[in-house]
């Protein structure tokens, strides 16, 4: 369980009437929320919503078209496997070490003081042991693991993952559950894009977003039909009560970013 | 008949081409092309650059034309060319409704059309087919200098790039996260390639040089799994066909540098065979054995 308390002090990102696009229209529009250390934040929305957007004017990557956004200068993120190259020959260990040539200058390679931390950082996430096996012979989840260990060693105050449990079985997802807690609980902001709103309940704050921002709040509040139905358009479920009368309200389909 | 007898012959076939000075060098000089083109292709191949590789050879030739014309120095005129070549390609890429595929295709073609028209003209001085074929025979110590030069800063500006060209490919998206800028990476890779494109197209001529660069580390890449080996083997595959071409060449009077190129052709579909009779009936690719590196 993670503890209590932990969110404290003022914003890691702060983001005000922002919007961008990509030169045409406006892919994303009028998004207002702000994150304070510890907080893990789900950002929900369907294909084209604005998640991926969003993500890349906080790495900087994308200027904002309108408003204002600050984050730190340096956001970690675990981008969807499905970007890395599988017939690449790159390690477990050699994706790790990839997290400190950001503090390194650019005639410096990683010494054994990087080595240190990037197998560290695969303990941290369950693969030192995997540390010399090929990125693309791992499964999934395993190099869904190995990619936190690159945002670990980044060591950044603000985590960015994008569709984390995508193809990730269920012990795996539980490790990386569990792996966001304790990033939390480091002060760490987290935020997650997700399509999962069962899961994103679980989360301190949820962002929902659908070409503009739809809602933002705690998720027990914030996750109504109404706000649900605005996110996903018409494609939702409901679904039947828990046992102990909880209402579940509504599952939005399974959607993959690409 | 003694075994002695039966080997003097083969060792005398052997070692007879390297009595020349001649022989000598152009080995010499493939093999530190082998060395610069083998860790280089390697990235190359990687990082989807054996097309601009090829253009960038073609896009040098009226430099070097325009060189022999006036008399200066080939590498002058070739790294003329390549400045041209890449401001004109520039610009072709801004002009409305024309992609830049299409773009360097076009700039390339022209560029390398022109070098022919000139190449062609009444007033050019003989040995200009030396520019499309190469030389490999008539290497001066300042082309092994070159070759030596090229070798050295191919190899300390990749061990300084590691981990960044390493990064870059791995997942070009996320690498400006890491602090990374994939437009330096990139820019880095083409100026060691216009590099080695510049220096070993002396020896192997304008139509030959890819064949050196990109050859030799498609073939490493079905045979090695981690990427130094794959480096060292890509370098082993380029003397390997240098040592061949030469031979055909003393013994067949082939062109030399057309017998090595073509030899790295040779010795890529020995790799592919290889690779798929290794790998089972499946096709020959890396992911299966899970190639690795080591750091």
């Amino acid at each position: 369980m993670r503890g209590e308390g932990l969110v404290t002090g003022s914003p890691l990102i702060e983001a005000r009437d922002l919007s961008a696009g990509y030169g045409g229209p406006l892919a994303l529009r009028d998004v207002t929320f702000a994150a304070a250390p510890g907080e893990r934040i789900g950002v929900l929305g369907p294909n084209g919503g604005g998640k991926s957007t969003l993500f890349r004017v906080l790495l900087g990557e994308l200027p904002a078209a309108h408003g204002s956004v600050t984050a730190p200068p340096r956001c970690g993120t675990v981008p969807q496997t499905e970007r890395s190259r599988l017939d690449y020959p790159v390690s477990a260990l050699d994706v790790a070490l990839m997290g400190t040539l950001s503090r390194l200058p650019w005639w410096r390679r990683p010494g054994q003081s990087e080595r240190e931390q990037a197998f560290d950082a695969l303990e941290i996430v369950g693969l030192r042991d995997q540390a010399r096996a090929s990125f693309g012979a791992l499964s999934g989840g395993q190099r869904q693991r190995v990619l936190v260990a690159r945002a670990l060693v980044q060591d950044t105050r603000v985590l960015l993952l994008d569709e984390p449990f995508s193809g990730v079985d269920a012990p795996n997802a539980d490790r990386l559950m569990a792996l966001i807690d304790q990033f939390a609980d480091e002060g760490r902001t987290v935020m997650i894009a997700t399509h999962d709103v069962e899961q994103a309940r679980t989360w301190d704050q949820v962002l929902c977003l659908n070409g503009s921002q739809i809602a933002f709040g705690a998720p027990g509040e914030t996750l109504t039909r109404d706000v649900l139905e605005a996110t996903y358009g018409a494609a939702i479920v409901t679904l039947p009560p828990t046992l102990d009368g909880v209402e579940r309200g509504v599952l939005a389909p399974h959607h993959h970013d690409h | 008949m003694t075994t002695d007898a039966v080997l003097a012959p083969v060792w005398h076939a052997l070692a007879d081409p390297w009595s020349s000075s001649i022989m000598v060098r152009a080995f010499v000089e493939v093999g530190l092309l082998g060395v610069a083109g083998g860790a280089l292709g390697c990235w190359v191949v990687f990082y989807g650059l054996s097309y601009s590789a090829e253009s960038l050879a073609h896009s040098l030739f009226p430099g070097l034309v325009i060189a022999a014309l006036l008399g200066l120095p080939l590498l002058l005129g070739g790294a003329v060319g390549i400045v041209a070549a890449a401001l004109a390609v520039g610009v072709a890429a801004r002009a409305p409704g024309v992609d830049r595929d299409t773009a360097v295709a076009v700039v390339v073609t022209g560029l390398f059309g022109l070098g022919a028209l000139l190449a062609l003209s009444p007033a050019t001085p003989a040995g200009v087919s030396e520019l499309l074929f190469g030389d490999i025979l008539g290497i001066s110590d300042t082309d092994l200098a070159l070759a030596g030069g090229l070798a050295v800063i191919v190899l300390v500006a990749l061990r300084l790039l590691h981990g960044r060209l390493l990064a870059v490919g791995f997942d070009r998206t996320s690498a400006p996260s890491l602090g990374i800028s994939p437009g330096f990476i990139d820019a880095a890779l083409l100026v060691l390639l216009a590099l080695a494109v510049l220096v070993a197209v002396q020896g192997l001529g304008n139509l030959l040089v890819v064949a050196v660069l990109v050859g030799p580390a498609a073939s490493a890449r079905l045979l090695a799994r981690r990427i130094v080996p794959m480096m060292v083997t890509a370098a082993a595959l380029t003397i390997l066909a240098g040592l061949g071409g030469l031979y055909l060449s003393y013994y067949v009077q082939t062109a030399a540098g057309a017998s090595i190129a073509g030899l790295t052709v040779v010795l890529y579909l020995i790799a592919a065979t290889a690779s798929r009779v290794r790998s089972g009936a499946g096709a020959p690719d890396n992911l299966k054995r899970g190639i690795t590196i080591g750091a």
